[in-house]
């Protein structure tokens, strides 16, 4: 099963798209939050990004949502602490719906590159027809 | 004999911590208002966590590092803590360091950073600062110069450099969202690189 990691500033916000998400993909267990820094203040952490996704990871890979500026550099930086150990992409999406539907994705077992592409995709959503 | 490495950290930030309103106040005019009072939380941090009884340059920069990268929380953390955990690579093992020696660890955290941060000289970022003052570092090395020497030249071109951030837009982070309004601030990155560049100047002086 494919992990799922969240990246952002805020706590609140991550665990937000968490409930949000999993109201879609309810038996998914492969998502993780790392947001905030360890006292709750608004930031993000490199380190607990790179643990976030060793835990995401089941063997089959994971795929990172991060909200923006340092979430996106921080995550890079994680990234590049795991040296290759760990199957991992950040996802160029939008990070509610990019989340939501990588969730759904994972859930129902796609592989690494389908969740991803999925995840993609969302960038072309339109809201108002 | 001992490295003085903890000492040297120590007092980096002690400085970044007194300039905590410095940098927030820059940061305010075209950021977030957050680089002093991360630095400042990201070093404090930095203060409890080294290793006090550890000698070697690269253990202690490194460890100096990862605690900026979960501590400091916007993109100054991997930014800053990338170039302490590439200048610690350079310096691994070591307990002293040649002039030579802090050109090559001045040379990894620059490179660290740009590959970090995907940005280049020009851009109202903290690498206005450094390239310019690690040109200057290694001309007067290569001149036969000894490192507080070079150092004098290095933080002369970095404060060059933070001149050069009043008189250009910024392209990359926070400040790129504002444009031409950005011109005629100072960044508050190049300003906290100058910093610890000057800080291990007067700590090897002194």
């Amino acid at each position: 099963m494919v992990g799922l990691v969240i990246v952002s500033h805020s706590w609140k916000i991550a665990e937000g798209i968490k409930d949000l998400a999993l109201e879609m993909a309810r038996n998914y267990t492969g998502l993780h939050c790392a947001a905030g820094l360890e006292d709750g203040t608004i930031g993000t952490d490199a380190v607990r990004i790179m643990e976030a996704i060793q835990a995401a990871d089941s063997g089959d890979g994971v795929v990172v949502l991060a909200d923006l500026g340092s979430g996106i550099i921080s995550a890079e930086t994680a990234i590049d602490m795991l040296d290759g150990s760990v199957k991992v992409k950040i996802a160029d999406a939008p990070i509610v719906e990019g989340s939501i539907i990588a969730a759904v994705e994972a859930s129902i077992g796609s592989d690494f590159d389908k969740v991803l592409a999925e995840a993609e995709k969302t960038r072309e959503f339109h809201k108002i027809q | 004999m001992p490295s003085r490495i903890y000492e040297c950290i120590e007092k980096i930030a002690e400085k970044i911590k007194e300039n905590k309103d410095l940098l927030t106040d820059l940061d305010r005019e075209i950021g977030d208002a957050d680089h002093g009072v991360n630095m400042a939380r990201g070093f404090s941090a930095v203060e409890e966590k080294i290793p006090k009884d550890d000698d070697d340059i690269g253990v202690v920069l490194k460890k100096t590092g990862m605690t900026l990268l979960s501590t400091v929380g916007g993109a100054s953390g991997p930014l800053y803590g990338t170039a302490y955990m590439e200048a610690g690579k350079a310096a691994a093992g070591k307990t002293e360091i040649t002039a030579e020696d802090f050109g090559a660890m001045l040379g990894a955290a620059i490179a660290g950073i740009q590959k970090r941060g995907k940005a280049v000289q020009g851009e109202k970022t903290m690498l206005d600062a450094l390239i310019p003052a690690q040109e200057a570092y290694l001309a007067k090395v290569a001149e036969g110069a000894d490192i507080v020497t070079a150092l004098d030249a290095a933080c002369d071109a970095a404060n060059k450099g933070i001149e050069f951030t009043k008189t250009i837009r910024a392209t990359k982070g926070r400040a790129s969202y504002l444009g031409d309004r950005s011109i005629g601030h100072q960044d508050p990155g190049a300003t906290s690189a100058t910093i610890t560049l000057e800080t291990i100047r007067d700590f090897l002086k002194g």
